[in-house]
């Protein structure tokens, strides 16, 4: 078994009467870039939700450091856990750097509002997103993909090793979501664990170090994305038929749908 | 300054020791915020100086001093030490706290509307206290507690009403306002069916003024405002979270619940302690937090500016109310029309949003 500093055992995930996920274990290995993936409903959200303790498990345990996550103290839990939830709310008329400032809450108090190492982590958070030269700017006036990435500086801010994301690359073009997968790519490498919910298989195929694919609620397989992905595993998971051929440029596993129909372009020369 | 990112000159820094990584005090706060609460405070100055000398009996500013220093016959140091001195102190300290009480409920509601005297609970304070007044003809004490009940039931009322799987802000300014309706009509029948001298003496506190208030007053509501105004400082780096949303105010360590339930608490207790001290002044709560935010440039709503700026806007407003017109109003119509006036715009800018 590998490390594991947060855990989900055997929790049932509900709002209210209605149950996402019984009796569900999933652990996070440390150092992972572990991404969850499923089709809509699937419970993946709700897992992370879970494991970030905005939805305390009615059964079971999420367990961080050996300890419950509802019995630890808020403030604790956010030295260690770092979550950007699917939408954040931007105060009217707040600039780059005093959102990114926000992360440091749980290290400061009333009487220690801005320490040297308060200062020195929204820096480090600001130039590891590469929005130093956003500081003065205002958070309204950005583009979709510079704010998303002054809400990752803000929780990056925050110094935690375990970093949750939900959906982090929606609502982003093409060229943003591979910027932000790099960007979360050199914070796992620089040590710390990263776990994202994301919709696109192939993204994840390409940056996951840890593969979780669910359906149901339920875990489907996880592992390696070579060693799990399968057109079988696809078909199971997602219902869609497609055939799995090795990315051309990272060698990881590339899902290429099959269709019902061939489009029109192609079809002339298939005929 | 060691680093090109840092936000230097936008903000001042002071750390206690000066240098150590995380240990000691430090403190921040934009020099652009210091310096609106600098002018702010200076403009406080100046009207208590204006409330002083000006009058009907006009008293030079050197006689004020003597005044203020123990000399000088009786009937200065009476007119300047037990009229206008207490009355300007009293009303410096109702502005912020209902300046503090609208900033809360602002940024909870996430809405400029979303104030205590748009959203009833100012009404169902002044309901409260009329009913102290007029069932058990009260005292300031009890009137302050009449205030306090009526208050704090008209928050649960208003919020158990609002809650469908959680409180949504718009929905609750829209049962808020509704709530308000329905308890000023009370007001006014609870009025019409009191005994003529009751019924005046409640009519004029209803308009909402500071005359005759003095020390016996002002200690009172010094001692409450002593409690209540640190508390809310206290509150408001969670406060300031909670803007980011729940989910986002979570993953940072606050538990958002709790938080609300406290800052809802003193947000009632400090409109109740405007209330039952000098009627319900209306629009204070309302514009404070909004023109603060405007002048101080700061991100969301802050506490200290809207107090800052609710006491300088109600010292201004009862200086006007007494001296501006050549006849004397009571302040709670003065910054009813101008807050009306005020309110108008908000509505139109929202609008068109």
């Amino acid at each position: 078994m590998t490390k594991s500093r947060l855990h989900a055992d055997a929790v049932t995930l509900q709002y209210r009467d209605n149950v996402i996920a019984r009796d569900l274990s999933v652990a996070i290995p440390d150092g992972s870039f572990t991404i969850i993936v499923g089709p809509n409903a699937c419970g993946k959200s709700t897992l992370l939700r879970a494991l970030s303790r905005l939805l305390p498990p009615s059964r079971g345990d999420v367990v961080l450091d050996g300890g419950s996550i509802d019995r630890l103290p808020a403030r604790e839990v956010a030295r260690r856990l770092g979550l950007l939830p699917q939408s954040s709310l931007a105060p009217d008329g707040i600039a780059v750097g005093d959102l990114v400032a926000r992360g440091r809450y749980p290290h400061q108090s009333m009487f220690r509002q801005w320490s040297a190492a308060d200062q020195d982590a929204v820096a480090a958070a600001m130039a590891a997103t590469n929005i130093t030269e956003l500081a003065g700017r205002l958070v309204d006036e950005l583009s979709g993909g510079q704010r998303q990435r002054v809400w990752i500086a803000m929780v990056l801010a925050q110094q935690t090793p375990i970093l949750l994301l939900d959906e982090p690359t929606t609502f982003l073009d093409i060229t943003h979501q591979m910027e932000l997968l790099d960007l979360l790519a050199d914070i796992n490498a620089d040590g710390r664990t990263v776990v994202a919910v994301l919709h696109d298989l192939n993204h994840a195929c390409r940056y996951a170090t840890h593969l979780i694919t669910m359906r149901d609620g339920a875990v489907v397989a996880q592992g390696t994305p070579k060693e799990i992905i399968s057109e079988r595993l696809v078909e199971d998971v997602f219902g869609l038929p497609c055939v799995v051929i090795p990315d051309p440029v990272t060698d990881t596993p590339l899902i290429v749908p099959r269709v019902r129909r061939a489009s029109a372009n192609s079809g002339g020369d298939a005929a | 300054m060691n680093r090109p990112t840092d936000f230097g000159d936008r903000f001042l820094v002071v750390r206690v020791p000066r240098d150590g990584p995380g240990g000691g005090l430090s403190m921040r706060v934009s020099r652009r915020t210091l310096a609106a609460c600098m002018s702010m405070l200076l403009l406080i100055l100046l009207f208590v100086v204006m409330s002083m000398t000006s009058g009907d009996y006009g008293i030079p500013l050197s006689d004020v001093a003597r005044a203020l220093t123990g000399q000088g016959d009786e009937t200065l140091k009476m007119i300047v030490l037990e009229w206008r001195l207490p009355r300007a102190l009293l009303a410096i300290l109702l502005g912020a706290a209902l300046g503090i009480s609208g900033a809360i409920f602002q940024s909870l509601t996430r809405n400029p509307l979303g104030s205590p005297d748009i959203i009833g609970f100012s009404t169902g304070a002044h309901t409260g206290a009329l009913v102290a007044m007029l069932v058990m003809s009260g005292g300031y004490y009890e009137t302050a507690t009449g205030a306090l009940i009526g208050g704090m039931a008209t928050a649960i009322a208003v919020y158990l009403l609002t809650y469908r799987q959680g409180v949504e802000g718009f929905r609750l300014i829209i049962v808020g306002i509704a709530i308000a309706a329905m308890l000023s009509a009370a007001n006014v029948w609870m009025i019409r069916q009191a005994e003529l001298q009751v019924a005046m003496s409640a009519a004029m506190w209803a308009a909402g003024s500071l005359n005759g208030l003095g020390w016996e007053r002002l200690l009172p509501v010094g001692l409450a405002l002593s409690l209540l105004a640190p508390s809310a400082l206290a509150l408001s780096r969670p406060l300031r979270q909670l803007e980011l949303g729940d989910d986002a105010a979570t993953a940072s360590g606050v538990s958002p619940n709790h938080v609300r339930l406290l800052l809802a608490i003193v947000g009632v207790a400090l409109i109740a302690l405007a209330t039952a001290a000098a009627g319900p002044i209306a629009f204070i709560a309302l514009a404070a937090p909004q023109l603060a935010r405007r002048s101080a440039r700061t991100a969301g709503i802050a506490l200290m500016p809207s107090a800052l700026m609710g006491g300088l806007l109600l010292l201004a407003g009862d200086w006007a109310a007494q001296h501006a017109l050549g006849f004397e109003l009571p302040v709670g119509v003065m910054t009813f029309n101008i807050g009306g006036l005020y309110f108008i715009w908000l509505l139109t800018r929202e609008g068109r949003k």
